[in-house]
């Protein structure tokens, strides 16, 4: 759905937090958005492609986070409004030019949003981008509703153009992925012009050159804009206080927090007793303000996601203003009143509110408790997967035989992307991925393992990688293992798309965010530029891309590429067409007789396939079988038997 | 406060189903019908990784005045509506309560440890008779063979949404079904919608 052409100022609509943000830069007049795809932050970059227009508003999809932000600034250097959009993860990879950036100042309003996952709800980590605010020494905004996520986001600009530095928003799954009500504002006319002026002298940041030395003053320069922002942050009305005059607790809280604060209060029916003070400006926090509050209280509890990050700078501010606001007890993360791993919600802060109040939760009645073991051994625990008709599976199937028949105990290094369950999950990947950290990190601890010959490792080291995963970070290791002929295989899992965050172009499509005709970079052509062997196969065809990658394993040293591509299978081509109508032949099926172990459906594991417990044998789940035909070529009585599928 | 539309306020529902069953096209749909409605709705999810092939589940806090936390309390949900049975237990195990009604399609999506062999399924009598038992009302539906005699099983989501309009305790309505569809929906896809809606709706009232 487009936010800006069929909404008009003044509706009231169901927003998601993510789709908040978009409109919120819309109505800020936003001309340049770049962004890396990631879970939670995906949402924001799409709904502003869908806003693109010629002139008016360019959007991309960049190879990576640091060149979003790269992309973004330019703008912001050449006068215009920009943003740059990740998830928490990212702004490491895009942290290197951030520092340079804060020192050299920026000129059209630029925004960097960043949307965290605490709990790690869609990531394999739950770093926080928080502390790049402190870190990096620019202000940092945390919405804590959707209307706020719009306004907050809007408003992001215009303090960028005040201080003339970028400014950090952060979000957080809940408030990304969560949806409520936003009333819309008013759209600024399109338009804009790009000029960079740069023929200035060096010291002059509207007109000269902009680079972060000489560093001493633009550093001083850049603390200065940070006072300038707190002074703002002092009259913010993003930091709210709701409760009584002279509460016996004070919640310092932000973001989700906020909600899951509010929700305690109200189950524990402590609202003359608690008073929440919500801050949406959560570095630096405004000093006067959170000291006015402190005053009032000697009990104060930090409500936050995932680390004590306000709870730091209340303590400091505290201690600092000890003899005006008198001692104070603080609850938080740091004494264990709430945990400093995972997420938060609303029944852990009504427990941390409860014990310091002394009010005890309320309870089910005893018999609802008693009725609810009936419940006990009746759930079957739901194991995450590959879809049906997944090209991974195929593709760690025909690496497992081949590792199998290999037999030098050879391991896969994994990476970032849906076949990275190929790490976590039993389904999924048969146990053959060994190692899973950042985007592109398989491929550069492969160049590593591969280099270990000469003290003994004589397992075979292969490397997964898929398609954006690719462009995004594998090529400086890639070449880096080609170049130090590290003894690696590379694989590269391309099933032309983003598909684990929803099928955002990357450099190996032809069309771009925009929905415009776009060069592609080939991942074949690329490899083998490089001076790497490069094979290509269908994963689908199990036996020869396993017997391709068992003559690789067999051959000499050196890093050799084998690209297994087909499209996924919820690619939009793809998604609910069946190429074959799968059958199990029940007189072929010879069930647990047969010697294979039940292959197809105790190993293979796809969800497609049912054993059937009273016949004894395989079958086909039609609602769920995508059709793709590989289950065919595992089943060693041949009883699973493919045709194809009409034509609809 | 009260609302003169809803029965409780906020109003706890949650949506659960496995992932590809189109659980958040149900909660986005049913949350939009509500906001057309006048109410105030915040809507909880997580997509991502968390869908592939896993459980999950929506959870929509209905409100007269104000944005609620997007995750309900334990215990505290009024209305489940399961696209898949055993997910119905799953849900009344942490947010079941006394009070709590329950809709719930009763074609399985089988785990892949069910498939392996290394744990069970439940009998649907045993389903049954846990939802009956841990709800105030449940209403049980054969969504997915209504939806594939309509030529598609993701349509089971939407008659699942038409058994929340028949129930009666939300202020929604085929009208309002009809305009949010509209909006989101290419034309040739409203008419097997608006059917799914009415079976939904006529399996339940005076059901449940």
């Amino acid at each position: 759905m487009s936010i800006d052409n069929e909404h008009k100022e003044g509706a009231e609509v169901l927003f998601m937090g993510n789709e908040a943000i978009a409109r919120g830069a819309l109505e800020a007049g936003v001309r340049v958005a770049a962004g890396y795809p990631g879970t939670p932050s995906s949402e924001i970059i799409e709904t502003l492609s869908r806003s693109a227009k010629e002139g008016s508003l360019y959007v991309e999809w960049s190879t990576n986070e640091k060149v979003a932000m790269e992309v973004a600034a330019a703008a912001s250097f050449a006068g215009l409004r920009s943003m740059c959009v990740m998830k928490q993860n990212g702004v490491n990879v895009a942290s290197d030019f951030l520092l340079h950036l804060t020192g050299s100042g920026t000129r059209g309003g630029m925004i960097l949003v960043t949307c965290d996952d605490p709990g790690a709800l869609s990531s394999v980590n739950e770093g926080e981008s928080r502390h790049f605010a402190r870190l990096m020494e620019i202000p940092l905004l945390e919405p804590a509703d959707f209307q706020e996520a719009k306004e907050m986001t809007r408003w992001a600009f215009t303090l960028s153009e005040e201080i003339r530095n970028i400014v950090m928003v952060r979000s957080v799954t809940r408030m990304s992925h969560a949806s409520g009500n936003v009333v819309l504002g008013p759209l600024p006319p399109a338009g804009g012009t790009a000029e960079f002026l740069c023929d200035g002298p060096i010291s002059d940041p509207e007109q000269g050159p902009i680079i972060s030395a000489p560093v001493a003053e633009k550093h001083r320069l850049q603390q200065d804009k940070v006072r300038k922002a707190v002074s703002l942050f002092e009259k913010s009305l993003f930091n709210t206080y709701t409760g009584p005059k002279k509460p016996e607790l004070l919640v310092i809280t932000s973001s989700a927090c906020r909600l899951y604060t509010r929700e305690a209060v109200s189950m524990l029916a402590a609202e003359d007793r608690v008073g929440i003070l919500k801050l949406g400006t959560t570095w630096p926090i405004p000093p006067a303000l959170v000291k006015r509050y402190l005053t009032a209280t000697e009990k104060i509890l930090i409500v936050e996601e995932v680390l004590p990050f306000l709870e730091d700078q209340v303590k400091i501010l505290a201690a600092e203003q000890v003899r005006e606001t008198g001692i104070k007890t603080f609850f938080g993360k740091n004494d264990g009143t709430l945990p400093t791993t995972g997420e938060l919600n609303p029944d852990l802060v009504a427990e941390a509110i409860g014990r310091i109040l002394g009010i005890e939760p309320k309870t089910i009645p005893a018999a609802y408790g008693e009725k609810l073991r009936m419940l006990a051994g009746l759930i079957p625990r739901r194991e995450q997967t590959f879809c049906p008709g997944c090209p991974h599976r195929a593709s760690y199937w025909a690496i497992r035989e081949a590792l199998q028949r290999d037999g030098r105990g050879g391991f896969v290094c994994g990476d970032i992307g849906c076949y990275a369950m190929a790490c976590l999950f039993p389904a999924a990947g048969f146990y053959t991925c060994k190692t899973l950290h950042a985007m592109g990190s398989g491929i550069g601890l492969a160049s590593g393992f591969g280099k270990l010959g000469s003290f003994g490792l004589e397992q075979p080291v292969i490397a997964v990688c898929g398609d954006s995963t690719f462009y995004h970070a594998a090529i400086p290791a890639l070449i880096n293992a080609i170049h130090q002929d590290a003894n690696v295989i590379f694989i590269a899992l391309d099933n032309s798309g983003t598909a684990m965050t929803g099928f955002q172009s990357h450099p190996g499509i032809d069309i771009n965010a925009m929905g415009n005709a776009s060069p592609m970079v080939d991942i074949a052509a690329l490899c083998k530029a490089m001076g790497a062997p490069v094979v290509v196969e269908d994963p689908f065809a199990l036996k020869e891309t396993r017997e391709t990658l068992n003559s690789l394993m067999e051959g000499g040293g050196g890093l050799k590429v084998l690209i297994l591509k087909q499209s996924c299978a919820l690619s939009p081509e793809k998604k609910g067409k069946k190429r074959y109508l799968m059958q199990v032949d029940e007189l072929l099926c010879k069930g647990d007789a047969c010697g294979c172990n039940r292959l197809c459906t105790r190993i293979f594991r796809c969800p497609g396939l049912l054993w059937d417990r009273n016949k004894g044998k395989a079958q086909i789940d039609e609602v769920i079988c995508a059709g793709c035909g590989v289950c065919a070529g595992i089943c060693p009585a041949e009883a699973i038997r493919c045709e194809e599928a009409p034509v609809s | 406060m009260k609302s003169p539309l809803l029965t409780k306020d906020p109003y706890n529902i949650i949506i659960t189903g496995v992932g590809g069953q189109g659980n958040v096209m149900a909660s986005r749909v049913l949350a939009n019908m509500l906001v057309r409605r006048g109410c105030k709705v915040t809507i909880g999810e997580t997509f991502g990784m968390s869908q592939r092939g896993g459980s999950v589940m929506s959870h929509l806090r209905v409100s007269a005045t104000t944005v609620w936390s997007p995750q309900i309390p334990k215990r505290g949900a009024d209305l489940i509506v399961a696209i898949e049975p055993v997910e119905a237990l799953r849900v009344l195990a942490d947010y079941g309560n006394p009070a709590v009604k329950v809709l719930v399609n009763m074609r399985p999506i089988y785990p892949v440890g069910v498939i392996t062999g290394e744990s069970d399924y439940p009998e649907p009598e045993k389903i049954r008779r846990a939802v009956t038992a841990l709800s105030a009302a449940a209403c049980f539906l054969d969504a997915t063979e209504e939806a594939i005699n309509l030529g598609n099983p993701i349509l089971g989501n939407i008659i699942m949404i038409g058994a929340v309009e028949g129930l009666g305790v939300l202020p929604v309505n085929r009208e309002v079904f009809e305009t949010v569809i509209r909006e989101g929906m290419p034309a040739s896809r409203i008419e097997a919608n608006l059917r799914a809606f009415d079976i939904g709706a006529a399996a339940v009232a005076g059901n449940c």
